[in-house]
């Protein structure tokens, strides 16, 4: 069967946790739908799931009021992943290299270094009016010498 | 997120089964230690054979796991990483900080 050729999702979620599931369950059948293999669908819904648990942690503060905005865009081999929060805000250059010897041992600090090597492209934007917004691209076909991770 | 204790020649092994991923898995991956760690087990194996997600806040627990057992006088060793957990830990380069086996045998013989 052919690919789709586009395919788009909006969601809303509040900001818990347990919302990051039902997230990625639904990308995920859209990567699905649209030929992805396993393994991209597996590090796509990796990237994701950092980029939602971050909305949640960091911009929202867990409040479950504050809403977390999911925006999918699959336009042939190509997908393109939108989370919006509503937080302060952040300096992604300011985030700690996570490969410092002195950060080795952090518990924390390697979601945005895994969404980069998840994705073919991580840009950050923020809302005048307050907010993060991460996109996030991939292609969704493998070529030849593509790590595991992409 | 399952995780059952048992023990084998001295040595706690925690099988974990499903997602080490934020808000639960992790959680309970932690809980799982200290509580080894408070009944006394200064030697722990963690198996992942049956993990089929961590994501960075899984990751950041097994590092938390590592140094808490470590601080505490104890070892703690993984065992049986499934391919991808095993990608995640080597583009953090965290693979080299642990010791990781892929026989329970051998990774018992190593306390």
């Amino acid at each position: 069967m052919d690919p789709i050729t586009e395919r788009q999702l909006y969601l809303t979620i509040g900001s818990r946790f347990e919302n990051i599931e039902l997230v990625q369950m639904a990308v995920d059948e859209i990567l699905r739908e649209q030929g992805a293999a396993e393994e991209i669908r597996h590090w796509i819904g990796l990237a994701l799931r950092e980029a939602v648990a971050n909305a949640i942690k960091h911009g929202n503060r867990q409040d479950p009021e504050r809403p977390v905005e999911v925006e999918l865009e699959a336009v042939a081999d190509r997908v393109e992943i939108r989370v919006a929060d509503r937080g302060e805000g952040f300096d992604p250059e300011a985030v700690p290299d996570p490969l410092a010897p002195e950060n080795r041992f952090r518990s924390d600090g390697r979601g945005i270094f895994y969404m980069r090597k998840f994705m073919d492209d991580v840009h950050y934007s923020f809302r005048p009016d307050g907010g993060t917004i991460v996109t996030m691209r991939r292609r969704l076909a493998e070529s030849d010498g593509d790590e595991a991770a992409g | 997120m399952k995780i059952d204790k048992r023990e084998r020649d001295g040595v706690t092994i925690l099988d974990v089964e499903g997602k080490i991923t934020i808000g639960k898995g992790d959680i309970a991956l932690r809980e799982a230690v200290h509580k080894a760690l408070d009944e006394g087990a200064r030697k722990l194996v963690i198996r992942l054979a049956d993990v089929s997600t961590i994501d960075s806040s899984g990751v950041g627990e097994l590092v938390s796991a590592f140094t808490t057992v470590t601080n505490r006088g104890g070892k703690l060793k993984l065992l049986n990483l499934p391919p991808k957990v095993n990608d995640i830990l080597q583009i953090t380069q965290l693979i080299t900080v642990f010791e990781v086996y892929d026989n329970e045998n051998e990774a018992l013989a190593s306390f």
